[in-house]
Formats: structure tokens, sequence, C-alpha cells
């Protein structure tokens, strides 16, 4: 188990991680979301041993390793630019843990050279073990850092932004794989992405971090469905903000009710968050917000309609089924958010 | 097309501006080299070699590589740990040394040599320490290494430095979390990052070494025998007038240059090839 309690950073005057608080059991995926600049990185170096806090500590086991190296803590960590080293061939990369150990607990030469072969078997690299890291492409360097990081058989497997710098295509194979690896050798991991897609498919929980601060921490499913911020509800998935106003109970924009229940919200201004696909069409009917369609357009599965409200300077996003007909562009529609979200204004 | 209409259309201007080049280069470089040799060259072969293996000439020669021997292995060694540092570590006063890395640039020799005078002489800061406990440095050879020292500083340090700052320490990271010591690290890592760079600095630091003439002159006294480098040893020739003696020792510093020169472009082509090829 790893438990990060009060972690601060900062670098100059500048607070990279507030107070950051985070348990992680073991065999957990973990993913560290979130916008760039918003201390991912930093807080997964910490949890290295690659940058120490200025305040809080880090857990392994209840066993406080604050002060422990990186090599004493036993984690793997994958770079984002892989950091081969380029003059070695890549089973020498992949041997590189093994062979720097003290002489008592060195395997032999052979020995390492096996199972450095068997890594790259592992991660689907076999006979490649003699070329050098500027000979393979990008995704079967990222492979072979993942199989050196493997290879000092670390409890704790740390990746920045393993699939950055891949094309689409790769990362999702790639990801796909990764987490099978994961469940194969028992390891506890934690990515850093600022890919939410790739958040929601592979974690178990997921750490949404913004500006230093861990927003919320939840599966893919409370993250989404049930996000603790605005910035949560902005960051993770398609979200429309409206400014509002709450009054007597009600929800209001430029002077219209809409049929949104205000809840426990106090009177004054809020913002209304709601997805795209929680939204239907009508005319007519009071109620609802009338928009004016701007665009539409097929994406995916289903149709993306556009709209515009005078009072909102941005355009509404609404998803209608595929099997529809879309309305036309031009037309005067009213729309009903069926699930939505109030929170107070001024948040970003 | 029109590019190559472009280059057409400037041809009268570009063989004028190579022939210039060339003419000025001739005028200046080869020319100067041709008559090195062919003066030291003047009374023949034998008259050539009598010229550099008198007994002088030959401790010029000498200590001319000791001092060489001396000096740029200490430079590989502070360079290295002067970029190690600016490279992959914050610190206070990073800016500072710096600028103190280049400070032998841009101070006239004849300056830095000064320096160790004003710290060392028989009337400097620490001249009467020195003398009380019979440490000769200036008119001696520790003085000569320490001006040579000073001279040659920037070169490892200016080559090193901005090939580390571009790796940044991802490489480094990479061997300490997989379990290697610091050692380990620099040996297996750093610097197999780095030789070609390293290479090259060593060779200008080398034939700088080799050649300083400003700074090593105001520290080392002109004692013949002793104290003279080749470079000191080839005015004191010319000043007397014995200009095959001059200018055979002086084709020896010449001839370092096109060795270094080669080397140079030799290490220039490795270096483009490795730095280009291997990108992550
Ligand atoms: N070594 C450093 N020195 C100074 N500031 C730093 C350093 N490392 C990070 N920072 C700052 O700390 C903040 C958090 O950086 P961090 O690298 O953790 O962000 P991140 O979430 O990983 O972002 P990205 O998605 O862009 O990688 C940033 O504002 C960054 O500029
Ligand atoms: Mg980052």
């Amino acid at each position: 188990m790893i438990t990060v309690q009060n972690i601060s950073k900062r670098f100059g005057d500048y607070p990279a991680l507030h107070d950051i608080n985070l348990t992680i059991q073991p065999g957990e995926f973990i993913a560290l979301l979130g916008p760039s600049g918003s201390g991912k990185t930093t807080l997964l170096r910490i949890i290295a041993g690659l940058e120490f806090q200025d305040g809080g500590k880090v857990l392994f086991d209840g066993e406080d390793v604050s002060d422990r190296k990186v090599a004493e803590r036993g984690v793997g960590f994958v770079f984002q630019h892989y950091a081969l080293f380029r003059h070695m061939t890549v089973a020498e990369n992949v041997g590189f843990g093994l062979s720097v150990r003290g002489r008592k607990d060195r395997p032999s030469k052979s020995e390492i050279k096996a199972r450095a072969e068997e890594l790259l078997s592992l991660v689907q690299l076999g006979g490649l073990g003699n070329r050098y890291p500027a000979q393979l492409s990008g995704g079967q360097r990222q492979r072979v850092a993942l199989a050196r990081a493997l290879a000092v058989e670390p409890q704790l497997l740390l990746l920045d932004e393993p699939f950055g710098a891949l094309d689409a295509k790769v990362r999702k194979d790639l990801r796909r794989w990764l987490r099978q690896l994961h469940e194969q050798m028992g390891l506890t991991s934690i990515f850093v992405t600022h890919d939410q897609e790739e958040a929601l498919e592979l974690a178990d929980r997921i750490v949404v971090m913004d500006h230093g601060v861990i927003e919320q921490v939840g599966t893919a499913e409370q993250v989404y469905m049930d996000p603790a911020s605005p910035f949560v509800s902005d960051f993770v998935g398609e979200i429309n903000r409206l400014p509002v106003m709450i009054a007597g109970g009600e929800v209001q924009l430029g002077g219209i009710s809409l049929a949104i229940p205000a809840g426990e919200h106090p009177d004054g201004p809020a913002q209304l968050h709601f997805r795209p696909h929680d939204v239907e069409l009508a005319d007519h009917q009071p109620g609802g917000l009338p928009i004016t369609i701007s665009n539409i357009f097929r994406k995916g599965g289903c149709w993306r309609v556009e709209g515009h409200h005078a009072a909102v300077d941005r355009v509404i996003e609404i998803d209608l089924d595929a099997g529809v007909a879309p309305p036309i562009i031009g037309q005067q529609l009213v729309a009903f958010p069926s699930k939505s979200r109030i929170f107070a204004a001024g948040c970003p | 097309m029109s590019r190559a209409a472009a280059v057409t259309e400037s041809r009268l201007a570009r063989a004028l501006l190579i022939g210039g080049a060339m003419a000025f280069l001739g005028f200046f470089l080869l020319l100067p080299l041709l008559a090195v040799f062919s003066e030291g060259l003047k009374q023949g072969w034998s008259a050539f070699a009598a010229a550099i293996v008198e007994h002088d000439a030959l401790a010029a020669i000498r200590l001319t590589l000791i001092i060489a021997v001396i000096s740029v292995p200490l430079n590989v060694v502070f360079g290295i740990a002067a970029s190690w540092a600016i490279a992959k570590f914050n610190f206070k006063g990073k800016s500072l040394l710096i600028t103190l890395i280049d400070l032998p640039f841009s101070v006239s020799p004849v300056v830095s040599g000064l320096i160790f005078v004003l710290l060392f002489g028989a009337h400097g800061l620490l001249g009467p320490w020195l003398q009380a406990h019979d440490l000769k440095i200036i008119f001696a050879v520790p003085g000569i290494v320490l001006a040579t020292v000073f001279i040659t500083f920037p070169f490892v340090a200016r080559e090193l430095i901005p090939l580390m700052m571009e790796q940044g320490k991802d490489d480094e990271e990479a061997a300490v979390s997989l379990g290697a010591n610091g050692w380990q690290t620099f040996w297996h890592v750093t610097l197999p990052n780095i030789r070609w760079g390293l290479l090259y600095g060593v060779l200008l630091c080398n034939a700088r070494a080799m050649g300083e003439f400003g700074a090593v002159s105001v520290v080392s006294g002109h004692i013949r025998g002793m104290t003279n480098t080749m470079p000191l040893h080839v005015e004191i020739l010319y000043n007397e007038y014995d200009f095959v003696g001059a200018f055979a020792v002086a084709s020896l510093l010449a001839v370092l240059a096109l060795v270094t020169l080669v080397a140079k472009s030799v290490l220039e082509w490795r270096f483009d090839y490795h730095h280009g090829g291997a990108g992550h």
C-alpha cells in the first residue's frame, strides 16, 4: 500500500504541489490526470524518490520512505521520452539494472543476457536485443523502456505519460497491452496522462489534479458521472457550462426559468453544467432553453448539434442519436438538459 | 525553379566571395604556414634536425609536454565537474559560475599571467609565505602550469555545457532508478553520452596548452633549459636572429596545429553523426 501524506512542494516561489493526500491499494492501476503544469510529474517523481518533497511523507506499506533514494524504494520508472541509453544495445539497456548490482547479488553475464531476452519477449520484442535504440520505432522504444524498468522486479511501476509521444493507433494498442501486463505481473502501477480517454479506459481509479491540488479521486464512473468540482466536470468529458441565476428555487438564464430544480443551492449567480448527450431537443415548450441551431455534423455514432443562445457566449453542444433525423441549421428549438449539475459561480 | 534561378544570377557574386575568402585565407594562413616550414628548412634537413635536438630546444619540448600532460587532465576533471554542475543541477550562483568560466577568454593573457604574479610573486599576496616555506611558483614550473590551466579552462567546459544541457538528466535518472551508483552512472551513462564532445574539448585544450604564449611568458621568467616552453623558446631564438632554430621549433608547433585540425574535423564528423543519428 502506498500512502502519500500532506505532500507539498515548491519550485522557488511556485507551489507545484499543495497538501496532497492519496492512498493506493496493492494491485491498483492509478491514473494521475490533469492539465499541463498541474503537478502530475512532480507527484510521480516524489513517489519515486527522484524529487524530494518540502513537507509531508511518502509511506510504502506503512513505512516512511521519504529519506530513501529511488534505488532503495523498489520502484520502476518509465520516462516520457524513454531515456534509453543510446550507446547500448536493447539487450544491454534491459540488462543494465542487473549488471550494476554489487558483486554479491549480480547474476552472471549469461544469466543477465537470458533474463533480458526473456523480458524482451514479454514485451513482444524478442530477437531485437542486438539493435540500438535509434533503430527502433517509438512504440518499440517505449516497450524497451518498460522491459528495462521491469528487469529490477519493482513492486511499483511509475510511468510518466508513457504513450505521450506515440500516434493514436499505437497508443491504443499499447495501453491495452500495458493493462494486461499489469495484471499478469501483479504490479501496482501509477501513470501520468493528460488524456482523459486514456485515464477513463485504463485506470481502476483516477486522480484528477489541477494547480497542484487533487480535485477528486474516484473510478471512471464516479469522476465522470459525479464530478466533485466544476473543474473535474469540465476537464473530464465534454461539458456545457452556462452562467445562470438562482432565484427562489428556480434556475434562470437570460430571464427565462428553466425546468431544472435548483435543489439546495442558495440564491445568486451559479453555473449550470450538463453533458452533450444528456440533452433533449423539442419545439417550443416552456422550461426549455431556446437555442438557434448553428451547425450540425456527424460525430462517430451520433449527430453533434451546435446551438446558440443570446445570453451565452459559448456554443451549446448537443449529441443526438444517429437514428433520429437531425434538426436543420437556423431552426429555433428548445433544449432540455435531462441531467445537470449546479456549481457555485466564480469557480474555475 | 526560382531558387535555382536566383542562385545562377548571383554566380559572379558567389565566385567573387569564394575567391576573396580563399585569397584571404591563403595570404593570412597558408602562406605564413609555408613560410614557417621553408624558413626552418632553409639550411637543409640536418640544420633543422640539429635545431630541434639541441639541448635547450629539447628541454623546451619536454617542458611543453609536461605542462600539457598536467593541465589537460586537470581541465578535463574541472570541465566535466563544472558542466555537470551547471547542466544537471540548480543552485545559487550558477550564472556567476557560467560567467567565470568565460573569464579566461575575455581577459588578456598577459593580465592572466599578472594575476598569478600578484598572487604568488615575491612581492605578491602569498609571496612571503611561499618564500618562508621555500616554495617556488612564479618563474618555475608550477606557475606555468597554473597559468596554463587558467587559460585553457574554458575549452572543455564550454564544449560540454551545451551538450549536457541538451541531453538533460533523464538518462542519469533512469540509471539511478535502476540501481546504479554515482560512479556507475557517470562511467556507463554520462561519459559515453559526452565522449565525442569531450574529446573535441580535450583536443582544443591541448592545442592551447602547448601553444599558449602570453600568460606563460609573464610567469615563466625565461630561464633557458628550465622554464622555457616551446613558444617562449621560439621567441628567444628569433630575437637572437637564430632563424633556422626558431622556425624549426615553430614548425613543430605548426604540425601540432595541423594534426589538431585534422583530428578536429574527424571528430566533428563522428560527433555530428552520433549526435544526429541517435536522437530520442
Ligand atoms: N525542476 C523544476 N524547476 C522549476 N519549476 C518546476 C520544475 N519542475 C516542475 N516545475 C513547475 O511545477 C509545475 C508542475 O510541473 P509538473 O511537471 O509536475 O506538471 P505536469 O502536470 O507534469 O505537466 P505536463 O502535463 O506539462 O507534464 C509547473 O508549473 C512547472 O513549471
Ligand atoms: Mg509532466
